[in-house]
């Protein structure tokens, strides 16, 4: 997985957008997409709160890593550091949003801190790391991989909803269909593949 | 729950009755992305199981000394120390397959099997059923994923382990080795899985 320097930032976030989606080709943030993507309203907010984070964090963990960890030769901390830096953004981020804006701060509730745990966030800062992006690159890497799972995670609320109304077999209500619809949307996101490769 | 339950209760609940992946739907995030190779597969869910149990014994032997307020930064430290060391070792004695499981043996500090079982169940029992009960998650994990794995390189790849197995006049099913062959599997296993264990509740 090595990257060619030459790739530009734009390119990078459309390709973690369509054809790299974290969700549907990386199986990232799993665990709240099953469980937040029944309504449309939570979904939004979640995505959105996803995508600020990822950005503001993304980007802190390239110097994090670039600046302390690598002239220190403590690699191999990586880990721990960067959730370090995600827990403490998500609560600085939580704390600036209460302060300024109460109403989003309320419409975003529990997800918020849920963030911190989402394997999505720390899967993104570990790629951002095994595929050596820059500074820019990998911000764009992180707003364009928030975006997709945004994108992913309405489109699935928006499927569910409807879902409401039909008949679905037994056992199959719940986790496991909504599993089989994310199937067929990672089948229409693979259509894409062609387009744009960032690896 | 009565805490007097034995060693085989917990197992045999973490292993059918509370099984992370088709009961609590948890932790699909950081192993599914594995299973489109079988030996990939059982690395990440030996790897799994070593890091559950050891972050079970090890929080449960801490649990009357860590304060309620920060028990969830604990957490995390205890299962990053076991990660680092798996993530070491693989890189120290499998390269190849920790080259190919790229950033997955770190996101199993984010997978909420961890968490929760520590949250669950270690932070209310001693240590000896804590055990049990991480290796028993892991295995009640590993099973489904291992046959997930077994699936779609079967299916895929037309092999198992990298052994031929299926000929040459099998056509590779491309489908199943890409992102979407591992939903429509994980969704028919807890479809599956499901369907039995209501059966026999309703029985």
């Amino acid at each position: 997985m090595m990257i060619a320097p030459s790739h530009s930032p734009i390119l990078i976030l459309l390709g973690a957008v369509f054809t790299e989606n974290i969700l549907l080709a990386n199986y990232l943030g799993m665990c709240s997409f099953l469980g937040v993507s029944r309504e449309m309203k939570a979904a939004v907010g979640l995505g959105a709160a996803v995508t600020l984070v990822l950005t503001v964090t993304s980007a802190l963990n390239h110097l994090v890593y670039h600046h302390v960890l690598v002239p220190l030769q403590m690699e191999h901390l990586q880990f721990v550091a960067f959730m370090l830096v995600i827990a403490a953004t998500v609560q600085l981020i939580e704390m600036v949003i209460e302060r300024f804006s109460p109403r989003l701060y309320y419409a975003l509730g529990v997800f918020l801190p849920l963030i911190t745990v989402n394997c999505a966030i720390l899967g993104v800062c570990l790629f951002m790391v095994i595929r050596r992006y820059d500074l820019l690159q990998s911000t764009a890497y992180g707003a364009g991989g928030g975006l997709g799972w945004m994108l992913a995670i309405v489109a699935m609320a928006g499927i569910r909803q409807r879902l409401q109304t039909t008949r679905i077999p037994k056992g199959l209500d719940g986790p496991g269909i909504t599993l089989i619809i994310a199937g067929i949307m990672a089948l229409a996101f693979t259509g894409l593949a062609g387009m744009l490769n960032i690896r | 729950m009565p805490p007097a339950r034995t060693a085989r209760n917990v197992f045999m609940d973490g292993l059918w009755h509370e099984n992370p992946i088709f009961r609590q739907v948890l932790g699909i995030c950081s192993t599914l992305a594995v299973t489109n190779l079988l030996k990939n597969t059982l690395v990440m869910v030996a790897g799994l199981i070593f890091a559950a149990a050891l972050s079970n014994v090890t929080f449960s032997a801490l649990r009357t000394m860590t304060p309620r307020r920060i028990r969830i930064m604990v957490q995390v430290l205890i299962i990053s120390f076991y990660v680092i060391i798996l993530h070491l070792v693989l890189q120290a004695y499998l390269p190849d397959i920790s080259r190919d499981l790229g950033p997955y043996v770190g996101l199993i500090i984010t997978n909420c099997i961890l968490m929760g079982r520590l949250e669950a169940f270690a932070g209310s029992h001693s240590p000896w059923p804590s055990f049990v009960d991480g290796v028993a998650c892991g295995m009640g994990y590993g099973f489904i994923l291992i046959a997930i794995a077994i699936a779609r390189e079967l299916a895929g790849f037309g092999t198992l382990l990298g052994i031929e197995v299926m000929g040459a006049w099998w056509t590779r099913w491309t489908l199943m080795i890409m992102p979407a062959g591992a939903f429509f599997m994980l969704g028919v296993c807890v479809w599956v899985c499901r369907y039995l264990q209501s059966g026999k509740e309703s029985a």
